[in-house]
């Protein structure tokens, strides 16, 4: 553990009847982007206020480099956040809105012109913030966050109505910012938009933290020891696949997944029977799939339909 | 220091916040254009002045006789009535240097409620002996006016010993009555006294007033030329022969000056025609007998409410006896008797709408953060929550007082002048009292904001606080100010609310010797300035103290 890291142990918090944490325990490293997935209602926003100190735990202790936010006497150049994008006054030009970030860390002004060229929002710096394209907010409180050059970066829901360039220079910039020795904890409800950038996943429902590890760890586990077989003759391929001790299942006309069975001795069976196949490789789950398997019983809003 | 700086940025680089500032200055510059229209030129009578260039009410009934040198009279009085009761109907003795309005005088006298007292030019009252008291003698030697009290005639104590810088050798000196307005609920009424005067006793050189007003000597009195004049008893065997003692009277009345005041004009009690033809010409009307000139002094002098429909003042000798009925008073004047008249405080009358601005842009101030959520990132750079809230009401009262000032010391200066010029009687304060009114004004606003801005972080909906902190700054100052609101009523919101700070627009000084209407309406506030600012600061110290415990404690 070093100076960089946001770390939060065993954070309960009640509003009213409702549970919001319920033990929520995770560590984000230096040098990784730490995903913090989970679906709505999940606890994700109310841990990163926690951790600002915005709002108070029932119980446990939220630390940022050992130490409480609140305790912080410049607490942006340790830990930069995005909370909300649209925390703006609309009537605040967005290079005034970082200027009185700046100030209020005793920053100048120097330091708001380099923010805003980093995240590409110069032009537009002296207009109302009021006018900006939800993108542009976004990059506005990433510039924020970047204002105290802090060794941890925290974002909640970052990705939120950036367009696709956009996601794709901000997968790239937090790479960029952890591969610097950052701490970088990005919250998402879309795994899809964390895949191939984050090298750690927290991904937390019902107030507490169902799974903690790896990127490549959670694809292995939620993939399984499975075969996908692409054959034109799947009840002949099924036979034969079953009797050499495989549970087959047909997953799609000509798609067959199989269970308990290493590749090669399938191929041997399949090629001893001389029956064809256009596809057999061991089958490889998404991120969002494995995402999905771990939080199906942590659903709370689940959609209607 | 850095949360300062970054309060600030937050306020310029919002339009309206600076825009509301801008309004606020515009307000107290420019209302009280609306406020002037009133008091035509013509109605504004004359003003008089006092030895201390304040204004004064200089109106009596005076029965008088020249004086050269030292001297001295004494008096009995038998009887004080009054039409109305007013408390401070006063008959008794008076020095004068000249009986025109605004003059240097000494009196010693007798009140309706307040007993024995004496009084001299205008803004000074002591109170004599209590208890039975109806001898007075008013004493000259040189400048000093002594005047003493006795209850027998024979036993006399000093009520006050007095001097009258540059007191001419002939002085004016003689009987008078006087009867203020009573004040009765939100106005006052006009009253008439009238007093029975015996045992009129004089020593000096004493001279009848002559008809041009120059004192001539009474050469045919006997025994009173010379410096050891013995007693002489006015009325009784007059050297001129002017009525029987005790059958005959001679008398002169004296009504309003109705032209000018619109009172009615009565001439009751007058059975002369030439006493009636001089009043109804609205001449100073003289009666004479026996060597004593009487008259009204001051009848057309701005603040003379004139007699009572039907009376007129006057006086009779019968024998020993002086009857005098007069009204008026001798004292500061007061605001409720010249309503045409404008105090600085009036000339600010943009502060209320002003203070109206400053509270709506304060609340705003705090709860638009939550509304735009953007309390959030204050308070995460600014984790001591406390110290953010001191920096916002340092920005805000600060940016509130230095403007508010700039715009009330360039108003009370432009529209003095401007007041002046349209003939509207400005109240005078000194350059003191302009600089308390003008930073007293600004800090007042400052105050109140920053009071709002507490209530914005207590109750954090624009709707709820504004309507909070409306209720609680604005709506006593407004009330306080409608003059159909009871007195009392009036004089609680404006002593225990915050708009008990707007004592800090008060010029006019509150004499305890003169009974007015004395509310926030007429520009009197119970309590001092420095009272009235320390219950805003109480009220505002108590709301950021909640606010700041709040602000600790809640989840943001």
């Amino acid at each position: 553990m070093t100076d960089t890291t946001i770390e939060v142990a065993g954070l309960r918090k009640r509003y009213g009847p409702a549970t919001a944490l319920d033990g929520m325990t995770f560590t984000a490293g230096p040098g990784l982007v730490t995903g913090f997935v989970g679906p709505n209602g999940a606890g994700k926003s109310t841990t990163m206020r926690i951790v600002l100190g915005l709002h108070a735990a029932d119980a446990g202790q939220a630390l940022v480099g050992r130490r409480p936010y609140r305790s912080l006497a410049r607490p942006l150049m340790h830990l930069g956040a995005l909370l909300d994008a649209s925390a703006l006054h609309p009537a605040r030009s967005g290079r005034n809105h970082l200027l009185w970030l700046a100030q209020s860390q005793g920053l100048g002004s120097r330091r708001v012109g380099e923010v805003m060229e980093m995240v590409g929002l110069g032009p537009a710096a002296r207009r109302p913030a009021g006018g900006y394209s939800l993108g542009m907010r976004q990059r506005l409180g990433i510039a924020a966050a970047l204002l105290g050059d802090p060794p941890a970066i925290m974002l909640d829901e970052p990705f939120n109505g950036m367009d696709p360039e956009g996601v794709v220079w901000l997968r790239g910039f937090l790479r960029a910012l952890a591969a610097e020795g950052r701490s970088v904890l990005v919250s998402s409800h879309l795994m899809s938009e964390l895949q191939g950038m984050a090298d750690h996943l927290v991904v937390a429902g019902r107030g507490r933290v169902i799974a903690d590890s790896g990127v490549a760890e959670l694809i292995a586990a939620a993939s399984g020891d499975r075969l996908r077989v692409r054959t034109g003759r799947s009840a002949p391929v099924t036979a034969a696949l079953a009797a050499a001790g495989g549970q087959v299942v047909q997953e799609g006309e000509d798609l067959l997944v199989v269970r308990g069975l290493p590749a090669d001795q399938a191929v041997a069976v399949l090629t001893a029977a001389a029956l064809p196949f256009s596809e057999l490789a061991p089958h490889r789950a998404s991120l969002e799939e494995a995402y999905l398997e771990l939080t199906r019983d942590a659903v709370d809003y689940r959609a209607a339909s | 220091m850095s949360l300062l700086r970054a309060e600030w940025t937050k306020f310029r680089s919002v339009r309206g916040w600076v825009l509301s500032s801008v309004a606020a200055v515009l307000m107290i510059l420019l209302f009280p254009v609306t406020g002037l229209s009133g008091g035509a030129p013509e109605e504004t009578a004359e003003v008089p002045t006092g030895p201390d260039g304040e204004p004064v009410a200089s109106a009596y009934y005076f029965v008088r006789r020249t004086l050269s040198g030292n001297g001295q009279l004494t008096v009995e009085v038998t009887g004080l009535s009054t039409l109305r009761g007013t408390p401070w109907a006063k008959a008794g003795l008076l020095i004068t240097t000249s009986p025109e309005p605004g003059a240097r005088y000494a009196a010693v006298m007798i009140t309706r409620d307040h007993g024995v007292r004496m009084q001299h030019d205008y803004l000074h009252d002591r109170p004599g002996p209590a208890g039975g008291t109806h001898w007075l003698r008013l004493t000259r030697s040189g400048a000093v006016v002594t005047g003493e009290a006795s209850a027998d005639g024979t036993h006399w104590s000093i009520v006050d010993t007095v001097r009258l810088p540059e007191l001419a050798t002939t002085v004016e000196a003689g009987l008078f009555v006087a009867a203020p307005p009573r004040a009765e609920g939100l106005g006052t009424a006009t009253d008439v006294a009238t007093a029975t005067f015996t045992n009129v006793v004089s020593t000096g050189r004493w001279a009848t007033v002559q008809p041009d007003g120059d004192p001539r000597e009474a050469g045919g009195s006997p025994s009173d030329d010379g410096d050891e004049s013995a007693p002489r008893v006015d009325g009784g065997a007059a050297p001129d022969g002017s009525g029987d003692r005790g059958t005959d009277t001679k008398g002169g009345t004296i009504t309003s000056s109705a032209g000018e005041t619109g009172t009615s004009a009565g001439g009751a009690g007058s059975d002369s025609e030439g006493d009636r033809r001089d009043a109804g010409a609205g001449r100073k009307a003289r009666a004479v007998a026996d060597g004593w000139t009487g008259e009204q002094v001051g009848a057309e002098t701005a603040g003379f409410g004139g007699y009572p429909p039907g009376m007129s003042g006057g006086f009779t000798l019968a024998g020993h006896e002086f009857t005098v009925t007069g009204t008026g008073d001798l004292g500061p004047a007061v605001r409720s008797e010249m309503p045409f008249g404008a105090t600085i405080g009036e000339l600010l009358a943009g502060t209320f709408p002003a203070m109206v601005v400053i509270v709506v842009a304060a609340t705003l101030m705090w709860t638009t953060e939550y509304r735009y959520g953007l309390i959030r990132s204050t308070l995460a750079v600014g984790p001591h929550r406390v110290r953010v809230l001191a920096a916002k009401a340092a920005v805000f009262g600060g940016v509130t007082f230095v403007t508010t000032l700039a715009a009330t010391a360039v108003a009370i200066p432009v529209w003095s002048s401007l007041a002046r010029g349209l003939s509207v009687y400005l109240f005078p304060a000194g350059t003191e009292v302009l600089f308390r009114v003008a930073a007293g004004t600004a800090a007042v606003l400052a105050g109140v904001g920053v009071l709002a801005l507490g209530a914005g972080v207590i109750l954090r909906r624009s709707a709820t606080a504004v309507t909070a902190v409306v209720t609680v700054t604005v709506l006593p100052y407004l009330l306080a100010l409608i003059p159909f609101v009871p007195g009392p009523m009036a004089q609680w919101l404006t002593r225990v609310t915050p708009a008990a700070a707007m004592a800090v627009q008060q010029t006019l000084i509150r004499y305890p010797q003169v009974d007015s209407v004395y509310t926030p309406t007429n520009g009197y506030y119970p309590l001092s300035p420095w009272g009235g600012l320390t219950v805003l600061g109480a009220w505002t110290v108590v709301v950021l103290a909640v606010a700041a415990v709040l602000l600790r404690r809640r989840d943001a």
